[in-house]
């Protein structure tokens, strides 16, 4: 049909769709991320991260077995597509080595937790003891109120016994944030690198 | 051979080919500037604040492609230079901005004049060092320079703390490979997929109403010549943003000039209108693309880009190619070659040409021109006839630049420089300085207005004691005009805070700094003192043009709004009128 655009003819073979700046869905994601340890590296991405109005969920860092490189494992909430968009930002680090996304690739994670939880009974001490034996957990330190608790895991398993631990009471908590690594056995299909 | 950490700096530039450095020196940089002194064959030049130094490194960049040098003394020299850095970080342009810092042991300390300059402009630079051992001193300075100017270009800082200055060392400049050895996790040189290509050819050959749309990345790039190639061979119209000007000529048959809020109506309609866009070094800003749900709604997208965190920011695309402009579009070129450069629907794409000279003749652009007030449309277009085209115009922000963009045909690639990206009032003169030095064969207009000049005009000073003959027109509306345009358009007329009718007597300013000033208060006067200016090359001239104040930069595509909503006149004189279209 002919129509008139701006004044003049011209065919519009259709009616325009409208372009839609996508929205991605808003999930967890972790992130994996190569990196040369000099000075600033960290600051730089958190920078990057805060820049976009995310808040890091966790974040954990360590030497690899390669001299001068760490890895870290990110967790932040936020849309795909803007988590796309921080992904390459970060590649884009002159000191970035490899960054990847691997929220959707099959991979492991575990985390470590230090848990101090209060005991003063003989039962608490029987019932947390038996807690920390189904989660593989152990003990490392006991005091006549308190038994401190080492347990890792993936995320499920943690939340699972901090559930059955609370009831006791938490004295106090540390996590050392997720550390991801992708499984090896699974090979995935059209990956982004 | 030892030497002090300041000496390694300056043969380190040498080695860079290094031919003049813009600053101010100060404590913790002193070092450096006796080095500078000692050795004698890098000129230098004292702007009188930095952020002006960083403005005339940027302008020289801009004008020549090579990487502008920037040095600053720490705390408050360190501080001046960072808006320059964010100018330069939102136009990618190539800059190393070297500051000193305080001595490392001082670090930390709040000691005198000490800023953590590597923590604020890390999320403003393309990267940052701060030396810490004088022994990679070369090393960082080298890899500043390669990281500047390679990839999407950008500004890299340097903070060297005095002690590193002062301490002796035996240590080699680096050469280019252990450069790159030294970066593993940069890698700059991309060549576009050649699947994605092919895609592309397919879509061109295929479209009925394509347009190339072009930025800066094409300039940075020097892809002049095969844009050209492309639009010819294909018959594509080409529109450019304010980066992109000159990247095509604008006096080429298939040139729509530029796009976006103040772009021409027949640009944006034939970009609202197409059905396949060709971004070429351009990222989709919010000034180009309007209400970006309504921006080319029918088109198809084909984005080039070097920059892969540019592509689908703002615009999802329909064919991504990350790589370097110049030789993703020769492979396109070639592509289509191999594929015979068949248009498919040659009968449509001569009705879009047609309709696009129908677009050109239907809103050229225009103004309304008075015998009794000057108009600034009417300036820039004396300025355009009295250096025949071929200046290098540099603005600062606001209307004039816009003026300066529309009635200023570009024929050449950095011919326009302005700051595009971050909006810098006081770009214009301390820019126009550094891409005078950058191209003294080249006659350099800087189009400013009075609120943009009196931002940094104490650099007149700088281009008169280095005899820099730069010529600085002021369209002076004695208003911070562009905003009270957007008070007079969208706030009711209620111009808060914008009346700037006290001013200094620019001519006399400009004598009263060593630099020759004009005034033109009517319209005949406009090309005698141009005329004037023109027969001046040994210092700055500074001609104030008083032009009708509430002059509106028009056609214009409201914030936020679709270029379908375009307002073409302002009611001043003629009938408002607003754009409707499809949809």
């Amino acid at each position: 049909m002919a129509d008139t655009v701006g004044g003049a003819d011209i065919t519009v073979a259709k009616a325009p769709k409208f372009r839609q700046t996508k929205k991605g869905h808003v999930r967890k994601h972790v992130i994996n991320v190569k990196v040369r340890n000099e000075i600033g590296v960290l600051a730089r991405i958190a920078t990057l991260i805060a820049g976009k109005g995310y808040n890091i969920e966790s974040l954990s860092v360590g030497e690899t077995h390669e001299p001068g490189i760490s890895r870290m494992t990110i967790e932040v909430v936020g849309d795909d597509i803007v988590i796309d968009q921080v992904v390459k930002q970060l590649r884009k680090l002159i000191d970035t080595l490899k960054v990847r996304d691997i929220t959707d690739v099959p991979h492991v994670e575990r985390e470590l937790v230090l848990v101090k939880v209060h005991t003063p009974t003989s039962r608490a001490r029987d019932e947390v003891l038996r807690i920390v034996e189904i989660f593989r957990g152990k003990i490392i330190d006991v005091s006549p109120e308190t038994y401190t608790i080492e347990v890792t895991g993936d995320e499920d398993k943690i939340d699972a016994m901090l559930e059955l631990l609370k009831p006791f009471g938490i004295k106090e908590m540390a996590r050392t944030g997720k550390v991801a690594m992708k499984r090896e056995l699974f090979l995935e299909e059209g990956n982004t690198e | 051979m030892s030497r002090k950490g300041a000496d390694i700096v300056i043969e380190t530039l040498k080695e860079e080919k290094v031919d003049v450095i813009f600053g101010l020196p100060g404590g913790a940089i002193m070092e450096v500037y006796d080095a500078l002194y000692r050795d004698g064959s890098i000129k230098h030049i004292l702007a009188r604040h930095e952020q002006g130094a960083g403005h005339m490194a940027e302008g020289y960049a801009k004008a020549t492609g090579k990487v502008g040098v920037a040095m600053t003394t720490s705390g408050p020299g360190a501080t001046n230079i960072v808006t320059p850095i964010a100018d330069a970080y939102m136009d990618s342009v190539p800059l190393v901005v070297i500051t000193g810092q305080v001595p490392t042991h001082m670090i930390g300390n709040d000691a005198f004049q000490e800023v953590d300059i590597v923590g604020i402009t890390r999320p403003i630079t393309k990267h940052n060092f701060l030396v810490r051992d004088i022994e990679e001193l070369p090393l960082v300075i080298r890899k500043a320079f390669y990281i500047a100017s390679t990839g999407r270009p950008g500004p890299v800082l340097v903070d060297i703390p005095k002690d590193i200055t002062q301490q002796l060392s035996d240590v080699k400049i680096p050469s280019m490979d252990e450069v790159k050895r030294s970066l593993p996790g940069y890698k700059p040189h991309v060549e576009g997929n050649t699947q994605q290509i092919k895609k592309a050819a397919k879509l061109i050959m295929s479209a009925r109403r394509p347009v190339l749309y072009v930025g800066g990345g094409a300039v940075n790039a020097e892809a002049q010549e095969e844009l050209v190639e492309l639009a010819e061979l294909m018959k594509i119209p080409v529109t450019t943003t304010t980066q992109g000007k000159g990247a095509f000529p604008e006096n080429h048959p298939l040139a729509l000039r530029m796009l976006g809020m103040h772009g021409t109506y027949y640009a944006n309609m034939a970009v609202y209108n197409s059905d396949l866009l060709i971004a070429v070094g351009a990222r989709f800003d919010d000034r180009v693309t309007g209400k970006i749900d309504e921006f080319a709604p029918d088109a198809r997208i084909i984005h080039i880009d070097i920059d892969p965190a540019s592509i689908s920011k703002n615009i999802i695309v329909d064919v991504p190619i990350v790589g370097d402009v110049k030789i993703v579009l020769r492979k396109l070129i070639n592509e289509l070659k191999r594929k015979g450069a068949k248009i498919e629907h040659p009968e449509d794409r001569e009705k879009w040409i047609e309709q696009i000279e129908k677009w050109k003749k239907l809103h050229p652009l225009t103004y309304r021109n008075s015998r009794k007030v000057i108009k600034p449309q009417y300036v820039i277009e004396q300025i355009y006839e009295a250096t025949n085209g071929d200046a290098i115009i540099v603005p600062g922000v606001g209307q004039h630049q816009m003026w300066a963009a529309m009635f200023y045909k570009y024929s050449y690639p950095r011919q326009f420089l302005n700051s595009g990206g971050l909006g810098t009032m006081g770009f214009g003169l301390p820019a126009g300085i550094g891409a005078k030095v950058g191209r003294p064969d080249k006659e350099v207009f800087v189009i400013d207005g009075d609120g943009s000049f009196v931002m940094t005009m104490q650099e007149i000073i700088t281009a008169v004691q280095y005899r820099i003959p730069v010529k600085v027109a002021i369209i002076n509306n004695a208003y911070l005009g562009m905003v009270r345009q957007w008070q007079e358009l969208f706030y009711d007329k209620r111009y808060s805070e914008v009346d700037l009718s006290l001013q200094p007597d620019f001519v006399k300013l400009a004598e009263a700094m060593g630099a020759v000033g004009f005034r033109a208060e009517k319209p005949k006067e406009v090309r005698e003192i141009l005329e004037e200016a023109m027969k001046i090359d040994d210092r700055p001239v500074v001609l104030d043009f008083v032009v009708d104040r509430e002059e509106n930069v028009l056609p214009m595509v409201p914030p936020g709004k679709s270029y379908k909503d375009m307002i073409l006149e302002d009611g001043k004189g003629a009938e408002a009128e607003t754009m409707y279209l499809v949809g």
